[in-house]
């Protein structure tokens, strides 16, 4: 079973590396973007077959090691 | 005094805190991160470097390492526990101390020496020293302290904050902060005080030929305080 996490910054972080994203975009011609947030991707294959159960397990895995709550949100964003 | 220095994959100032904390008189012992106990210890060092390759978050793999439970444990029994630069990152991300580090404010690398300010000498890591301000070499990527505003409230009303960037008169302001940190936060304490993590590198000012002393202020004084 294949679990897709996205991991956030929270609103109230800094973000430098998503500003200056933003400023190369607008550079290369890209005028219309109000704000750039980078984040991380995880795509975690796992032997349980339970949606249900991987769900669970996928986001315990989140909040003790994948993500650092007090700067950054997570979501699972698909289970197949 | 026995102190025990840990040892990452990755850690690159082991061997520098070994030098120092042996020429202040400390027994110092090497620890591989995937041993399971720590040496009987009056102090246990989270050196700096970049442990696993700062993947993920840095200090976030390295938290998770074999050899911290047993850290964890020393430190939640009120042992001492000093982490510097990486290993006070490695601090944040086991919550032995609260708050974060981000990446540096203005994206660069920053290495170089700054003053700090000791804010608080109410505990064994800075009783009795007669300086308030140190000159300590930095040298770090992700140093901008963060905490959300209720860490924040918590850290100031427990008296956490150890050191603050400044200039050589003690000045705690804006300009003085090199990497964005909160209230220019360069270290900090748990609430118990037996836990510091800070981004300067006090083994770096350990030669008055080499670099500067200010190094060995803090070590001498650390290791009486221990006796």
């Amino acid at each position: 079973m294949k679990i897709s996490v996205i991991i956030t910054l929270k609103k109230d972080v800094l973000d430098p590396q998503g500003k200056v994203i933003h400023q190369a975009l607008d550079g290369m011609g890209f005028n219309d973007v109000n704000e750039v947030r980078q984040g991380k991707y995880f795509e975690i294959d796992t032997k349980e077959t339970n949606p249900k159960k991987a769900k669970d397990k996928v986001e315990e895995m989140c909040k003790k090691l994948l993500a650092n709550l007090v700067i950054e949100n997570y979501k699972i964003i698909d289970v197949q | 005094m026995k102190s025990a220095v840990i040892t990452f994959p990755g850690s690159n100032c082991d061997r520098d805190m070994d030098v120092a904390l042996k020429k202040f008189g400390f027994n110092n012992k090497m620890v591989w991160h995937q041993d399971i106990e720590l040496p009987k210890s009056d102090l246990v060092v989270l050196p700096g470097g970049f442990s696993y390759g700062d993947y993920l978050r840095c200090g976030s793999m390295a938290s998770k390492s074999k050899i911290m439970q047993s850290v964890i444990n020393f430190a939640n029994s009120g042992g001492m526990v000093m982490g510097i630069c990486n290993g006070f990152q490695i601090l944040v991300e086991t919550g032995l101390v609260p708050g974060v580090l981000l990446r540096n404010k203005y994206l660069e690398f920053i290495c170089k020496n700054v003053f700090v300010k000791i804010s608080n000498k109410d505990n064994f890591y800075f009783k009795n020293i007669n300086n308030n301000i140190l000159e300590l070499h930095i040298a770090h990527n992700e140093g901008n302290y963060f905490c959300t505003k209720d860490q924040l409230k918590e850290i100031e009303d427990n008296a956490q904050i150890a050191i603050n960037y400044c200039d050589a008169e003690g000045k705690i302001e804006e300009i003085f902060n090199p990497n964005g940190s909160i209230k220019n936060i360069a270290g900090i304490f748990n609430k118990e005080k037996n836990v510091l993590g800070m981004m300067p590198h006090p083994e770096r000012m350990i030669d008055p030929s080499l670099s500067g002393d200010d190094g060995s202020i803090f070590f001498k004084n650390l290791i009486n305080n221990l006796k």
